[in-house]
């Protein structure tokens, strides 16, 4: 079995299928995404879109990109699905064993280093973009970490496909004396901004806004994008039958064999020569 | 596509290399205990090979927790070797149905190449049809289907899906999996 980290065992085998044989590759889901962070008076605001595409269908139309790192500390994520959640996985698990073997809280600079270090790695080939924000007893702080390893401390931040389109809503609303409410409806704004003008975002709003030891997670805040109006009122009816069936078998659920007799196993003697 | 308190697997069974059909009869869908289903798409000798890698695994499971593995759980195992092979990785998409837990409610999840899941409450899709079986589904999905109503609507999907899909047909086969058993049933689907 491996010890741990990743297995390169298929990699030339993959590369011969596609150079030599034409494979055609499964895509991958990518989460094209806008997702926006902004700090406010005592805390931190996160918000991102629900969209994961597969090329350009919607692979989950309501799926979660806000993830958590630590209890005050969550990082929302951009880029290849499996990059993302994994990566945040790792990190969490790395700070949380940190954070026991120091006995303190985590700090927001701690994820970020541990982030920014296991990105730098692998030089851009973990294609997660992340927004990394959090409370912690130094105060708010909000991060954006590239790709490639490098990142930028800042009082707002938008990543993702749908970047542009948020940045020009929190460009214009942004000023640094916010309050909560009036946070969450920049961040609000900013995403629904990008679900609509973005291909690669799109379904429902999620918030997650941080204070100093408190949480709240607003999962589908903001449902208007994803109902659909003009849905089929009546559905269709299948009668039962009207599929041919060729052969039928049914399995009954099996359960663990009894042992109701138990004998010792009567071993034969060897026969002395 | 999951029903009430039952989910229901459907699959062809032709096994092509490009253009040229090689096997009529090749299996894609897996039981791994009484309450989960594993199905898997993509390059036939990853699946082959999955299937023997997750059966060594879950033989042990069973032995050192000596009882079954939920379908969650193996949903995030499946997940979790895909990744280690994030650089290099296995070219399949796999699809796990199960019931979870006491009450026996359905449990999908479908995972990208590289185990990147999603957990919907309706229907996930797998294949070289699965734009086509995308759309059946969403038009043809109810929610709450007994198992003879979801036997239909998955047969009726999985049929339309791959008459519009040269590279899948030949038969197939529709598993309902249910708190009392699994159901399989073949069905005739064209021969070209």
């Amino acid at each position: 079995m491996q010890k741990g980290g990743f297995n390169f065992d298929l990699y030339q085998r993959n590369v011969e299928l596609i150079e030599k044989n034409n494979y055609k590759v499964p895509k991958t889901t990518k989460t094209g995404t806008t997702i926006v962070g902004v700090v406010f008076s005592d805390g931190v605001v996160l918000g991102a879109d629900t969209r994961a595409t597969s090329g350009p269908i919607v692979a989950d139309p309501n799926c979660e990109k806000i993830h958590r790192i630590s209890d005050y500390i969550w990082c929302a994520g951009a880029g290849t699905a499996a990059d993302t959640e994994n990566t945040t996985g790792m990190i969490s698990l790395q700070l949380e064993l940190l954070s026991l073997s120091t006995g303190r809280s985590p700090r927001v600079r701690t994820a970020l280093t541990l982030l920014k270090n296991f990105l730098f790695r692998y030089h851009g080939y973990i294609s997660a973009a992340l927004v990394l924000g959090g409370v912690d007893f130094t105060g708010p702080h909000l991060h954006m970490i590239h790709p490639h390893g490098s990142t930028s401390t800042l009082p707002y931040i938008s990543m993702g496909s749908g970047s542009l389109a948020a940045m020009a809503v929190l460009e214009t609303g942004y000023n640094s004396k916010m309050g909560e409410e009036d946070a969450k409806s920049l961040v609000h704004q900013a995403i629904l901004s990008g679900i609509l003008n973005d291909l690669g975002s799109g379904g429902n709003v999620d918030l997650c806004v941080i204070k100093h030891k408190s949480m709240e997670f607003f999962r589908n805040i903001d449902t208007t994008n994803s109902k659909r109006k003009f849905r089929k009122k009546l559905p269709y009816m299948f009668k039962s039958g009207s599929t041919k069936i060729l052969e039928k078998e049914i399995k009954e659920k099996m359960e663990k064999m009894e042992i109701v007799n138990e004998k010792e196993n009567e071993i034969e003697e060897l026969e002395e020569l | 596509m999951a029903g009430k308190n039952c989910v229901a697997i459907a699959g062809d069974t032709r096994f092509g290399v490009r253009n040229q059909t090689v096997a009529l009869d090749s299996n894609r869908i897996f039981k791994i205990n009484n309450r989960t289903l594993f199905g898997m798409t993509g390059l036939n000798t990853d699946i082959l090979t999955l299937r023997e890698s997750f059966k060594f695994q879950m033989n042990l499971y069973n032995l050192e927790e000596e009882r079954e593995i939920s379908p969650k759980t193996f949903a995030h195992n499946v997940a979790q070797t895909l990744y280690s092979k994030r650089f290099g990785p296995y070219f399949i998409t796999p699809i796990i149905a199960g019931l979870e837990g006491e009450d026996y409610t359905p449990f999908l999840c479908a995972t990208d190449l590289i185990g990147a899941m999603e957990f919907p409450k309706s229907f996930v899709v797998a294949g070289t049809g699965e734009e086509s079986l995308m759309g059946v589904c969403e038009t043809f999905y109810k929610e709450n289907m007994e198992p003879e109503e979801l036997f239909e609507v998955v047969s009726q999907c999985l049929l339309a899906a791959v008459d519009r899909d040269a590279l899948s047909g030949w038969g197939s086969v529709v598993h309902v999996l249910t708190k009392d058993g699994i159901t399989t049933k073949r069905l005739r689907t064209r021969k070209d």
